[in-house]
Order: C-alpha cells, then structure tokens, then sequence
C-alpha cells in the first residue's frame, strides 16, 4: 500500500493520525535526500508519553513549492543521526536526546543542550592536545546588558582554531508548561518566548491555533500584524547596525540608532501601549483599536524616522574605516550556510535567498510582497548590509500598509480547534525563520507544542563565523548575528 | 568628517528635558498604575482573578483584597473582565518601591500613589554604577534598561551606567525569574560587587517570578537569593519607570 505523504500549505493543519509512522531509516533517507534536493529542515522532535514510545516528527520546508512536509517515524533508544549526512539536523538531535533519551549514533556532539537538569556549563567542550593552544573562557555573565551565555574558545595566539557555544543558562521550561498552565498564560508565554520578537512569535502561535480551528482574520487584522510585524523587524535592526557601529568603534551612528530603535519601539507602543507589542497580536486578529488619529501618527512619525535613519546609516556606510573593519571578519559561505541550515539575516548574508514572507507568504505577505534582500559576501559587512536593505524594504512595506489600511473589524472570533490535529506554522521574524508546531488532543486543547526560535538554527553559524578569526574580532560577529538566547534555552 | 557634523545638525539635540522638565508623553494605552475603586465589587464575583494569567489579584469576603503590582503583567485582562469597571490602569509610571508590601494596590489607593523615599543614601547620589544580570530576563527588561544609556535619556548625565564588570559596580540591577542555571552566576556577580552595594530587581519576573512563577526551573525572583532593596514593576517596565526609580535610589526625585 502506498502511503500518502502529508503536505501542507501554509496556515493548513492535517489530522495527526492520517500522517504516515514509518520506520526511523525511511524518515532519515527521505530528510536526507530532500535536504539534499532543496528542502530545508525546519523542525525535527519528539512527542508522546515519556514513559511510552516516542515518535519522532521532520518538518520540512519546500521553498520551491511552498510547502511544508510532516514526517513521523517510530524509534527505539537510539537511531542513527542524520546529522553527519544533513547538519542542520544536529541542534535538533541533541534536544530530543536531552528530553526523550534517544541517542542519535554517530551524532559529533551527543550532548543536553539547555541543562533542565540546572548544571549548565559542563559540556565536554572540544580540546586541542599538544599544548601549544590555550582556552578562553567567557560568560555566562558578559560585559554588556546582554543576556547569559557561556563561550569556549581554542585559541593558537589570537587566533580562534573554534569555538563551542554553551548555552541553557535562560531555560524557564516554557513549552511544557504551554499545555500543563492555564489557557489565559499561553498568549503570554509566547510573547515572553523571546522578548524581542514577541510579534514573530506571537504571529506564528496565532497562524497555529487559526489552522487548527479554522479562524479567519479579517483584512484589517492581517494588515496591523504586518505593520507591527515590520515595525518589529526596523527597531532591531536599525538596532543592531547602530550596535555594529559602537562594535567598530564609530559612535555617532551607534549613537543615532540606539535612540531611533527606541522611537521605533514608540510607534509600537501608540497601536498598544506597550513597546514590544505585548497584547496586540490575538488569535482571529490583532487587539489594537486603532484608530484613525493612531495610524496618522504612526504615519507622521514614521517619515522622520525614516529620514534620520537613512542619514544615521549611510553615514555609517559612507565611512571607509567602518566598512574596512566589516569586510572580511567572520565570514559564513553560502555552502556553509546551507549545510548548517542557517535562517533570516545569518542566511541572507551569505547569499541564501531564504525569507518565509516570500518562500511561505502568510497574512499580509501573501498579498503585499517584499523582495528577498541578499548579500553575498557572509562577512560582518554582509550582515550590516543585508539589515539595511530590509530596514528600506520594512520602510515602504509600512507607508503602504499605512497609507491603505483597510476599515472593518480588525478581530474576528476565534473559533474552537478541531481534535486530534497537527500543524507547522511559519513566521519571517525580524532575526529569521520562526516555527511552532502545535497538535491538539481528542478533545481539541493543546496536546503538545514547540517553539523554535530562529536562533536554534543559527548560534552555531557563529561558531563557524569564529574560525580562523582574531579572538578581538568576536564581539562584532556576535552582534552582527544578535541571537536570542532565552528564545534558544526557552 | 564633514559628513559627521552635517549629519550631527540633522540629528539635533535629543536629550529629553526630565527630570527638570516635563516627562516625556506616553502613549494614550499605556497602563501605568492600577486603580482599585473601593467597595465596587459584587458578591462572590472572581472575574478579574480568573482572568488574570499571574495570579496577582487576591480576593476576599468583600471583593479584591489587593493585586500585586510584583506579579502584574499589566496585560489589562482585569479591566476588560470586570463588569463593574473596579479596575483602570491610569498611566502613572512612577512605580518602584523599596518594599515589597508597597507593591500592593488595594481599594481606594489614590490613583496617584504618594511617592515614598526608595533613597539609597549619600554613597550613591552622584554616582550610581550597576552591573546587569540577565537571569532568565526574555530580553524585554533587558532592552528597556539598556535604552536608558542612548542618547534620548541619557542616564549618564546623573553618572549611572551599566559597567562591564561587577568589581567596578555599586550594585546589580536584576531581570528575569532567576533561572536555576544562573543561580550560582547571579550569587557569585553579587559577591564580586564591592560594599555598599544594592540590588535592584526590574519586571516581574524578578521581583516575584512573574508569568514563570509555578515552573520548576526557576527560582520565583531574585528575593529567593538575593536581598533586594528596590522592586521595579512591569512586563517590562517602561524606561521612564526604571529610570523614575534610579533617580529616586539617588534622591534626585
């Protein structure tokens, strides 16, 4: 008998029971090979009972399709990881080995990832023998206002031969507790899962529930949450790059942005009252009120943003010395990229036209679309340039929107989700790629979900970055690639 | 060079005016402040305590008893699940508190709460240099505490500033619910601080655990480790409402 394979388009769901459970090798050769063929590896987990027999679930993305794919195959203790032929499955392997105890064999590094058990840092961290290296540690406290992390470098001189990322200090254990609390926490739960991209993953858990109960959105809902969508992406990007700039030593710039993030944020703040975006996004829609005096203010204020922005970073750009420290210092190639799965701005700036607004348009993106901005060198200019050319696009995306925001309700009522059903949800967040997959029990509540933060796919990109590098040189490729750490450890 | 000074006159001066001038405006929906109206409730009525994601609402024989501003999201489910309009968040920022019962708002509190010392004394009037810990923070705290040092608020012109390491630090300003994988991080940053020293702990998260209050991989806040000598609410707080409260650690205001 010939199993159908469970394909989806984006804000689709599929009856869980209806996807085929093969065995452990048929899901490793399928994912292997049509990795190997384009497809990006967006989610690989586990879920059931601990104590029963888990069942392992690949979700993969098609962009030349735009579609997604569910795989799910039963294993025993331990399988052979799919790691050495498809890399981009290697964070994921080690999450499910630290939950579920399924060893992946063969994986280079079988080890917990976000210490549940509270001993983070004890990771065996790659050595070099022969004595003529030495080891920097640095964290988990940093020097910055910056949240926790541990770093391991292997250093010949200053030069960095790799570096291990060490992580799991932020766990707070949220994607149990999003089925084991009361509903009224989950919408917060999600909006705290990585504090800076709390519309990315806001969006995305919304995208999830609609799909599993059928819940429309109205025109003016969908237009709102790409407004603050985007309006999420300018803040932390126009962030980032003034951060760049204090990084290479070139305050004004540094000095510029890090007050228009803030405005930013402002304009954030007058949809809800809040400048992250706390509250606005809901499932069937957005909870702004917004009225016409809201959306001419935003307008009004959006013009001199974008006028002292354009000044703040072309002058940046315009500075020889800045673009001379950016160019060639921590450079990911486009084949690395790939093979790591690297998402968003990591990707793009090494040439890798990857953007779910345009691979898998949801919301708004499937009728206002933004062009893919790529740069193709995958140095720490790239990354500089790659935030800049979206900050423009972000820019015209938001006087569009503005300038014609539908009337009409902005809410509709969300409806009740449908029993035993599965679906995968994708988001462009301003850092990259957000996934949530989420599976209702018989009777139509949450069985199971998880978040992953684009973050996960793209931390050991910066290890990679790393190599071969001045060990001076790590403070600016960190920042050119701002991952989330909480969003990573959740 | 000339580049940089054409742009610097784009740019202008942007330093808001407060705390001599005015503070600057805040957006219409903000919270601020709740404000219980008293003896409102009706019989038996639990709306707003089962709305509430935190917990922070306790209810007793005649109504609301109190809600804690320490566990307050400020995400407004009370005031949209009180028939009776008890309830209003009535945008006042001025929300820090030395001591942790102050962050009690009980029926019939004036809506703007008179404002009580959190004065740290002489040692840190002109200077006041905090370490931050992240410790579980979801990077919301974080960012609204670090905005303080851009150019808009300036939190230099007072001599406060976040430095690098604790050694050089007058205390440690504290976000998110202490993890337990930062538990031995945050105590041993602390102990690097040099006497007198103070802790700050900003959102809810730190001062009470917030939303991650039940989960076992935390602490419930940073009181569980630390002694913590000023209690900055939100989810985040405002920027104004953490600087209110540094300003007010220095007795500037």
């Amino acid at each position: 008998m010939k199993e159908k394979a469970c394909i989806l388009a984006c804000g689709q769901s599929s009856a869980l029971g209806s996807i085929p459970v093969t065995g452990i090798d048929k899901l490793r050769k399928e994912v292997v090979e049509k990795v190997e063929r384009g497809a990006r590896l967006s989610a690989l987990t586990a879920y059931g009972n601990p104590s029963g027999t888990p069942v392992l679930l690949a979700a993969l993305s098609h962009p030349s399709t735009g579609k997604l794919e569910i795989l799910r195959a039963e294993t025993g203790t331990s399988y052979r990881s799919l790691t050495p032929e498809c890399p981009s499955a290697h964070l994921f392997e080690r999450l499910i080995l630290e939950k579920w105890g399924i060893v992946p064999d063969g994986h280079p590094m079988p080890e917990p990832v976000r210490y549940p058990a509270g001993n983070p840092g004890t990771a065996t961290f790659l050595s070099i023998p022969g004595g003529i290296t030495h080891e920097v540690a640095v964290g988990p406290v940093h020097a910055g206002v910056i949240e926790p992390g541990h770093f391991r470098f292997q250093c010949h001189g200053e030069t960095v031969k790799h570096l291990d990322i060490s992580l799991g200090y932020q766990h707070r254990g949220i994607e149990d507790m999003i089925t084991a609390s009361p509903p009224n926490r989950v919408l917060h739960y999600m909006e705290t899962a990585a504090g800076d991209s709390t519309v990315g993953h806001t969006i995305a858990h919304c995208l999830a529930r609609e799909s599993l109960s059928g819940t429309t959105v109205p025109a003016r809902g969908e237009s709102l949450r790409g407004i603050a969508l985007e309006l999420e992406r300018l803040a932390n990007h126009i962030g980032d790059i003034g951060a760049i700039s204090g990084d290479v030593g070139f305050l004004p710039t540094k000095d510029y942005c890090g007050r228009i993030r803030g405005d930013v944020l402002n304009l954030t703040a007058v949809l809800c009252g809040n400048r992250f975006g706390r509250g606005l996004i809901v499932p069937g829609g957005t909870a702004s009120e917004a009225t016409g005096d809201d959306i001419s203010e935003i307008s009004s204020r959006l013009r001199l943003i974008e006028r002292d922005t354009t000044n703040a970073i072309e002058l940046m750009l315009g500075t020889p010395s800045v673009i001379t420290r950016l160019e060639g210092t921590g450079t990911v190639t486009g084949d690395t990229a790939v093979k790591l799965g690297l998402v968003g701005v990591a990707a793009r700036g090494s040439g890798v036209a990857t953007d779910v607004r345009n691979e898998f348009p949801f919301g708004i993106y499937r009728f206002a679309q933004i062009p893919v901005c790529t740069w193709a060198s995958g140095d720490c200019f790239a990354r500089t340039c790659v935030r800049w050319l979206e900050v423009r696009q972000s820019f015209r995306f938001l006087r569009e929107q503005l300038d014609s925001l539908p009337g009409g309700p902005e809410r509709n009522h969300e409806l009740p989700m449908q029993p035993d059903m599965v679906t995968v949800a994708l988001t462009e967040g301003w850092r990259g790629e957000v996934c949530h997959i989420a599976a209702t029990d018989r009777s139509g509540d949450l069985a199971w979900y998880r978040i992953f933060d684009p973050s996960v796919h793209n931390w050991h990109g910066l290890a990679m970055a790393m190599r071969e590098e001045e060990i001076s040189d790590f403070p600016l490729c960190n920042k050119s690639f701002n991952l989330s750490y909480c969003g990573h450890d959740l | 060079m000339l580049a940089i000074l054409k742009a610097r006159f784009l740019q202008k001066h942007r330093t808001m005016a407060y705390p001599k001038g005015d503070p600057p405006l805040l957006p219409e929906k903000y919270p601020g402040r709740p404000v219980i109206r008293e003896s409102g409730c009706r019989k038996d009525c639990e709306a707003c305590s089962s709305a509430c994601p935190t917990n922070a609402i306790s209810i007793g024989k005649s109504g609301i008893e109190a809600l804690d501003m320490g566990r307050c999201l400020f995400c407004r489910a009370c005031e949209e699940a009180c028939p009776d309009d008890v309830i209003s968040f009535r945008g006042d920022h001025r929300l820090a508190a030395v001591c942790r019962n102050d962050l009690m708002v009980r029926p019939g509190d004036p809506e703007e709460a008179p404002m009580k010392s959190i004065d740290a004394g002489a040692p840190f009037r002109r200077s006041l240099k905090l370490r931050q810990v992240s410790a579980g923070g979801c990077g919301a705290c974080e960012a609204d505490s670090n905005v303080l040092s851009t150019p808009a608020w300036d939190m230099g012109r007072f001599g406060i500033e976040f430095t690098a390491s604790p050694r050089h630090a007058d205390g440690v300003l504290v976000t998110g619910p202490v993890t337990r994988n930062m538990r031995e991080a945050l105590i041993r940053t602390l102990e690097a601080v040099p006497e007198p020293k103070i802790v700050i702990a900003v959102g809810a998260c730190a001062i009470s655990g917030g939303l991650f209050r039940e989960h076992e991989e935390q602490l419930s806040g940073a009181s569980s480790l630390l002694e913590v000598d000023v209690f900055v609410p939100g989810c985040p707080p405002h920027p104004l409402t953490i600087l209110d409260g540094l300003l007010r650690i220095q007795g500037r205001l």
